[in-house]
């Protein structure tokens, strides 16, 4: 009976001397946690699922890809040959920077290096419900909503797209170029919400906290999202480019709350109904963990959840003055006026 | 500490003086700046005192200026309100040159104010544009954000050195001295105007601001500008700012309002002029 009892005694304070201290961010001093910093969000973590891959890689998995990434790179910045020849006008016809004329050297770019760690695990992708790691197909009005608006760009719509896969029309108007085009947002959805990675680059975000307002600070394109604590959503006649966040506490999670978005932002096709919840939790000194589901029953049948983590950096944000210096979308327009004028379509 | 306080007041009220406005303390002990606030005079329109002008845009007409042709269908509401100016001692002491610089841009204001464009205000012009802008304050950081086509500052409480790149709204490093608010605004491009007047700056411009909570719904704000290129001495601004309780900071994402003045001759199918 002794020696049981003396057994019992080891194991349990072994177990208790292994179980790993749950994590207690530090306080503000309203006692909430500090959830404050600047947070790079680069991540070769997709949002969705790529075929054939589970939920989680193997540690084997996750090198193997960070490393053909980081070799990618270290192709990409090697000095060019100064014996090459320009491209054939117009391309070689291959798709992307390599075939086309323009795009960035990958110097210019900062899409990540490592695949996000959320729990410990290395995730495939920011989606996680469905469990398939997939956005969810539309309904089938949304379908049709969608196609019949596919001259008007959505907020998460990427910086480029190939030549002669645009749809007709898309450089008639400014209106119908991408929001980050027209430096009213940043692309990919950086700022959102949900914030994402735009897998290109000036992916960072800074915090503000205070207690009636929670300040986040996206990089691209300087959008600073004020998150009212504890108040009412405004009234249905205002509309926001980010909506209108509302925030109130839940334990040691801030869980935000958005609407009132405006019919021009259609994250993923979605309308001015969408709904964003997110939850902010600070998981370590260096980590907090982004958790958000997407809700329109306008669009999709059920509500779809993605999460990834935002690791502190170091790294300062300075601006991102896009309209100041957009040469951009008057070249754009010109190049499509030139081409009607010269036959082209 | 308290007892000194006291003391100290009531020697002020006995020597006749009313007592100093002491602002409630925000988290980290300095007085609370958190609010919305923005200011109420005529400073965008014309930093100088100046009596109402027919517009901003002006042309010459048979017996005085009148509004230039592009902006008469505003008429008075296109008109530049009076003002008694902001400016200590009334002039902008301008360098001759920089003064011929000055009436070039507001003769040619419709082409060149770069508020026309929604471009970024620069500093000191963001504190006075008629827009709200709000003050996130606590321990370890100040944030500034604007209504006015979203500007931003991040007041840097740890002075990192000269900015590396210069920028539309600067880099601001911020220091308490008692019960103000002293910001350093070095790196500004010189792309911004100070008004809707052709004030104007170099990229050598240095502003340092004062922010002092002078009662409980008033900031005192002050800025000293320091631009060898331009001027021949520092000069300073004052103004009240003013709480508003009655608002949140809202869009005023401009650059899709002037999308028609940049871009119209580019569409398709422009529209008339």
């Amino acid at each position: 009976m002794r020696n049981a009892f003396i057994v019992f005694v080891l194991t349990a304070v072994t177990i208790a001397a292994q179980a790993p201290k749950p994590y207690t961010a530090p306080r503000m001093p309203d006692g909430h946690p500090d959830l404050q910093g600047t947070y790079d969000l680069a991540t070769l973590t997709p949002i969705e699922r790529p075929a054939g891959m589970n939920a989680v890689l193997t540690k084997e998995e996750a090198a193997k890809l960070e490393r053909a990434a980081a070799v990618a790179r270290e192709e990409g910045d090697k000095s060019i040959k100064g014996d090459r020849s320009a491209p054939p006008k117009g391309g070689d016809g291959s798709r992307g920077p390599a075939g086309n004329v323009g795009g960035y050297n990958t110097g210019w770019l900062d899409p990540g290096s490592t695949y996000t760690v959320v729990d410990g695990q290395k995730r495939s992708s920011i989606v996680i419900d469905p469990p398939n790691g997939r956005v969810p197909t539309m309904k089938p009005a949304a379908l049709r909503r969608t196609l019949s608006l596919i001259a008007r760009p959505t907020s998460d719509a990427q910086e480029s797209n190939d030549p002669g896969l645009e749809p007709a029309g898309s450089y008639d108007d400014p209106e119908r170029r991408p929001l980050g085009e027209r430096c009213l947002l940043g692309f990919g959805s950086t700022s959102g919400p949900p914030a994402l990675p735009d897998y290109f680059y000036n992916n960072l975000h800074q915090i503000v906290q205070t207690r009636d307002s929670i300040m986040i600070l996206t990089e691209m394109v300087h959008d600073a999202r004020i998150v009212r604590m504890n108040a009412q959503h405004l009234p249905k006649t205002i509309r926001r480019w980010m909506g209108d966040s509302i925030g109130r506490w839940d334990g040691d999670t801030l869980v935000v709350d958005t609407t009132n978005f405006t019919d021009k932002t259609r994250f993923r096709g979605s309308t001015e109904n969408l709904h964003v919840i997110e939850r902010f939790t600070r998981v370590d000194a260096r980590t907090l963990l982004y958790r958000f589901t997407i809700e329109d029953p306008d669009t999709w049948e059920k509500p779809w959840t993605g999460e990834y983590a935002w690791p502190a950096t170091n790294e300062r944000i300075f601006e991102y003055a896009c309209h100041e210096a957009n040469y951009a979308l008057p070249g754009i327009l010109s190049g499509a006026r030139l081409r009607e004028k010269e036959g082209g379509k | 500490m308290k007892l000194l306080s006291v003391m100290l007041v009531s020697a002020a009220l006995a020597a006749g003086q009313t007592a100093a406005y002491r602002a409630p303390r925000a988290d980290g002990g300095k007085p609370d700046l958190n609010g919305i606030w923005q200011a109420i005079n005529e400073a965008n329109y014309d930093l100088q005192a100046h009596t109402a002008r027919p517009a901003m845009a002006l042309r010459a007409g048979p017996y005085g200026p009148v509004p230039a042709a592009a902006v008469v269908a505003l008429g008075a509401v296109g008109a530049v309100p009076p003002s008694l100016g902001v400016v200590e001692g009334g002039e902008i002491p301008y360098k001759p040159d920089a003064l011929a610089k000055k009436k070039a841009n507001q003769e040619n204001w419709l082409t060149l104010d770069p508020e026309i464009k929604c471009y970024l205000p620069g500093v000191p012009r963001a504190t006075y544009l008629p827009y709200p802008f709000q003050i996130l304050q606590n321990a370890s950081r100040i944030f500034f954000a604007y209504e006015y086509a979203g500007a931003v500052r991040d007041i840097l409480l740890k002075d990192p050195g000269p900015a590396p790149v210069d920028s539309w709204m600067g880099q601001s490093v911020g220091h308490w001295e008692g019960e103000t608010l002293v910001v350093d605004v070095t790196g500004m491009n010189d792309q911004t105007w100070f008004d809707r007047a052709g004030n104007f700056h170099s990229d050598a411009v240095h502003v340092v601001e004062r922010y002092t909570r002078t009662s409980a719904d008033v900031i005192t704000y002050e800025a000293v500008i320091e631009d060898p290129k331009v001027f021949t001495r520092p000069w300073k601004i004052r103004m009240p700012l003013y709480r508003r309780q009655d608002t949140q900071i809202l869009d005023f994402k401009c650059p899709e309002f002037v999308e028609e003045l940049l871009y119209g001759p580019l569409r398709k199918k422009p529209l008339a002029r």
